[in-house]
């Protein structure tokens, strides 16, 4: 079998050595399922993206979203169709909505918070550690008059 | 018997973890020197033992001793021996030993490396991680026990699970596990110091050196299981904010952190609280990512088998330490002496601002993986947070805290001046921002995405060289620390550079290919030459030789594989990868395709600057050792200095 | 002096919550079509007279069974279907979901109606030596009324109202406590509208 394969493999590149097809039926359909699908979720994986899981169900959903994407839809309508079927579950960037306003917003909010806490302690930092210096510095000095 | 001797040895070690955590601090009560002294031969018996343990389970598996089922389940006589000995940590149990060997031996290394210490710190320091030892020995001993013996026997074992028969897991497990349980040692020396009742700089002075060992450590770790990743999953991936990779990610973060935070401590005795904080967060990350991993609560491909009962153990486990951790901060701090002036502008405000957006960050990422399930726990329904999220919110918070970073090299203590900074760096300020606008264009397209990596990769590197350069100008003798900053900033800049490289100018192509066909990512041609079957070990490939053409010249042949092993239904993909400074090729062999002519499916990339990222993380991790080993670390003569502290400290809690 | 409990009171909080979390499954996906009405199909049945679809059903409560014959788990519930069939009269509708694999064709790819053939063929060997709960089965072939119905593994059931729309999803399989605790309450008490 190998023998026979090497032969072939050298008639070959000289008869058929050519660009090897795309393995998409039509690569700018593929294109968009590829970046669509990496926002969404295999359902039967342990955490692994449509992308890039081999499992059955994710083969069938590929092909369901290849279809889609074929009838028109937009992406929002593609994940709208998921999520109506399969719940919020099966996006991996989760839709903004009041549900999710903490996750989307909270870091940001936090950093302004810290950062603007973090200001306010420096400025009032400098003027505690004057007072106490000052009061130290007073202590000590009565200390050293007394010896 | 072996098995039973490694039980017996782990049973034995158990009683002397029991010991150290509770007769040497009890020896700080009433200072009693004598238990105090019980410590360090405490801490280096329990380690022999452990590692007795450990021997006795890996002889087991050397052995193919299938009577134990933690070998019967994670085994095969037919693995390869450098696997049968990586399969000890291959499953829960045996990676909860290696966690044990990790974490006495790290207390045996305090034990061997305090001389300067004063004793009663030790016992302290020694006293607390023996009492973390005693919660991981009780639950393996009671729920996790990898010397289970299984009956009957059976005639071979069920095969070590073929994704992790690879080098990587011969490496990656041990690295990071010696960096999550390194941390130990800093929240060890935090809770000594917050037990003594004294934060002082000298505190800071001794965690240093051990903290980043144990950060370097897990920078190693975290990075080569990214490459494993990377070339044994076979689609090219490094990174996809997995739950327990975040577990992973969070302790380094904060851990950063720390390392800065304890810089300021010790030159200017400030934010005492704060880097005590942090060292228990840190630590407390690294016990929360073992919760994470092993208790089912996340659906991660990494988790091991999952078992609840387990789960509640380490929660319980979990909060306690963490919670009597707490407690003792919230009762302590209180009472921390302020510590020097300092400027709005100063070195320490720009380690605050580092300190603060890492910590933001870390709570980025905590709550993206932890969200779901409070979701859930609310009953409010099931959602996923995956990378889509984390990269959006993660990635701006990145942007800063890389600008900051030259500036903070630079500036003054106490007091700096903006336009001073200003004036020293805008040479490389404006290099940088040239290089960030021309060199996109030499890959392909621009974009502003790809010039702010640019920009920030290079503002780093460019800044780390500037210091070296004028340092290298000045007289004087230069210490590991200086280099170890600087090396490891450099290598922060390279992995920037990395990342932004593969992200903007990656390309894939998905082929069907046959014999002789080719595929093109400019400049490089793709020839599928062979299909030739291969014999392993434990397992039946079919291998493509697949020719890499530059120029008419055929420059490299590369022999991605699919691999049958005889233990799974799965087959494996063993992805063939051509590395050099600039890039990476990688051919990935996918499944047979039916058809009149023989063809398969195969993927191709072209991936740019990826060993940037494995060199900027080497970088890093040399940068911490070199730091970490610096010689003012380890004169004698500290504990001259440290002598007043040390008679403060010997004082009853 | 308060502001340094904080820390604690943060992680307390969290204790809670990874509490609550070891008890759930997070694996489990509840079904947004619950409340909604039954997605439509017509798809052919088992015995192959009539093609079936789940407005026939309106004005009945039923339930809908996915399941295959290749599916393990399936076998655990098939005796309680069968019971329940003999002494329940609310009717099963089965799905046989994806009963032709990519294992049966490694020779070749099928075509539909060899597909068909097999699928019946497999599935009423099968019913005939386990039993036949089902008023009839439906052929979902290549799992796209599977995908309408959110199905992610097998075995799920649906149960429905007499409006058609679908008021529970259980997944797994059904169990004595899941059927007496679950499964026949709601049946008896949409029974009763």
């Amino acid at each position: 079998m190998k023998r026979w394969l090497i032969i072939l493999a050298l008639c070959s590149s000289a008869v058929w050595a050519g660009e090897a097809p795309p393995r998409a039926e039509d690569p700018q359909v593929e294109a968009r399922l590829v970046v669509l699908a990496e926002e969404l979720r295999c359902l039967v994986c342990q955490n692994e993206s449509l992308a890039s899981s081999n499992a059955e169900l994710a083969e069938d959903l590929r092909r369901e979203v290849r279809k889609l994407i074929r009838q028109g839809m937009t992406d929002a309508e593609i994940k709208t169709y998921l999520v109506e079927r399969y719940g919020d579950f099966v996006l991996y960037r989760p839709a903004v909505k009041p549900l999710t306003w903490p996750l989307w917003f909270g870091p940001f909010a936090i950093l302004i918070l810290a950062v603007w806490g973090l200001w306010r302690y420096l400025r009032h930092r400098k003027a505690l550690v004057h007072q106490r210096m000052s009061d130290a510095d007073n202590a000590q000095a009565e200390s050293l008059l007394k010896e | 018997m072996i098995p039973e001797l490694g039980q017996f040895s782990l049973v034995l070690a158990a009683v002397m973890s029991v010991l150290l955590g509770v007769l040497p601090l009890w020896g700080t009560l009433r200072p009693n020197p004598t238990l105090q002294a019980l410590a360090r031969p405490l801490a280096l018996l329990q380690f022999v033992l452990v590692a007795l343990s450990f021997a006795c389970l890996a002889y087991a598996f050397l052995n193919n001793d299938f009577s134990v089922k933690y070998v019967a389940n994670h085994s095969n006589s037919l693995l390869p021996k450098p696997y049968q000995f990586a399969a000890v940590w291959g499953g829960h149990e045996g990676s909860l030993l290696l966690w044990m060997l990790m974490l006495t031996g790290w207390a045996a290394a305090v034990a061997l490396f305090s001389q300067t210490l004063p004793l009663v710190m030790v016992a302290r320091v020694l006293g607390v991680m023996g009492l973390i030892t005693v919660g991981f020995m009780l639950f393996i001993l009671f729920t996790s026990n990898p010397f289970d013996r299984l009956f009957p026997v059976p005639a071979d074992g069920r095969d070590l699970n073929p994704l992790l028969q690879d080098p990587g897991l011969v490496i990656h497990p041990p690295m990071l596990y010696m960096g999550y349980v390194g941390m130990s040692v800093a929240f060890a020396f935090a809770i000594a110091a917050l037990l003594s009742g004294r934060l002082d700089a000298a505190w800071a002075r001794w965690s240093r050196p051990w903290t980043v060992i144990a950060w370097a450590f897990l920078t190693l770790g975290i990075g080569l299981g990214s490459w494993w990743a990377y070339y044994e999953l076979g689609w090219g991936g490094w990174w996809f904010w997995d739950p327990v990779e975040n577990a992973s990610l969070m302790p380094w973060l904060v851990g950063t952190a720390l390392i800065h935070s304890l810089m300021v401590t010790e030159k200017r005795g400030s934010f005492k609280a704060w880097t005590v904080l942090l060292a228990i967060a840190a630590f407390s990350l690294s016990l929360l990512g073992t919760f994470l991993v092993r208790s089912g609560v996340l659906t991660s491909v990494h988790a091991f088998a999952t078992d609840p009962t387990r789960g509640v153990f380490i929660l319980i486990f979990l909060a306690i330490v963490v919670g009597a951790s707490l407690t003792l901060f919230a009762w302590r701090a209180p009472q921390v002496t302020l510590g020097g002036s300092m400027g709005v502008v100063s070195r320490e405000s720009f380690m605050l601002l580092n300190s603060v957006l890492l910590v933001v960050a870390t709570g980025a990422v905590l709550l993206g993986t932890l969200y779901p399930l409070v979701i859930d726990a609310l009953n409010l329904g099931k959602l996923s947070v995956g990378p889509p999220y984390f990269n959006l919110v993660f990635a701006p918070l990145m942007v800063p805290l890389l600008f900051i970073l030259v500036p903070g090299t630079i500036a003054r203590w106490r007091e700096a001046h903006v336009s001073e900074m200003f004036q020293e760096l805008r040479w490389v300020g404006a290099a940088s921002l040239l290089l960030a606008i021309g060199l996109p264009f030499v890959w392909g397209p621009w974009s502003i995405g790809t010039a702010l990596g640019v920009f920030l990769g290079m503002w780093v590197a460019l800044g780390s060289l500037h210091n070296m350069v004028n340092r290298l100008r000045k007289p004087g003798r230069i210490g590991g620390s200086f280099w170890g900053q600087h090396l490891a900033h450099f290598g922060l800049a390279v992995v920037v550079l990395g990342i932004t490289g593969v992200k903007s100018y990656e390309v894939e192509r998905d082929v069907r290919m046959g014999l002789g066909q080719t595929v093109t990512i400019e400049p490089y041609t793709f020839r599928l030459v062979d299909m030739v079957d291969v014999n392993g070990p434990n397992y039946k490939a079919t291998q493509a030789h697949v020719e890499v053409v530059k120029n008419d010249k055929v420059i490299h042949v590369l022999y991605p594989e699919k691999r049958r092993y005889f233990s799974t239904a799965m087959p494996m993909t063993e992805a063939a990868i051509r590395s050099n400074f600039f890039g990476d090729l990688y051919v990935s062999l996918g499944d047979p395709i039916a058809g009149d002519t023989p063809s398969w499916s195969m993927r191709v990339y072209h991936k740019p600057f990826v060993p940037w990222l494995w060199v900027g993380v080497l970088l890093m991790v040399t940068g911490g050792m070199v730091a970490a080993l610096d010689r003012r670390y380890r004169r004698r003569d500290i504990s001259a200095q440290l002598k007043t502290v040390g008679e403060a400290m010997s004082n009853p809690v | 002096m308060k502001k340094f409990l904080i820390p604690l009171a943060l992680f307390f909080g969290l204790v809670a919550f990874l509490a609550v979390g070891l008890k759930r499954d997070p694996r489990e996906i509840p079904s947004p079509l619950v409340g909604k009405p039954a997605p439509a199909f017509s798809l052919p049945t088992l015995t192959g007279d009539q093609p079936f679809s789940p407005a026939d059903y309106k004005g009945q409560v039923w339930l809908f069974n996915v399941w295959a014959t290749w599916c393990v788990a399936c076998r655990e519930e098939h005796p309680l279907l069968v019971e329940f069939s003999k002494t329940q009269s609310v009717p099963i509708i089965g799905l046989s979901y994806k009963e032709v694999q990519a294992a049966d064709q490694t020779n070749g790819p099928l075509s539909d109606d060899a597909k068909l053939s097999l699928a019946r063929e497999r599935s009423l060997r099968f019913l005939q030596r386990q039993g036949d709960p089902y008023k009839l089965s439906v052929m979902d072939l290549d799992g796209s009324v599977g995908i309408d119905y959110g199905v992610y593994g097998v075995p799920e059931t649906y149960v429905i109202d007499r409006e058609g729309i679908i008021r529970y999803k259980q997944v797994g399989p059904v169990t004595p406590e899941i059927l007496e605790t679950k499964l026949l309450p709601l049946i008896r008490q949409l029974e009763k509208s």
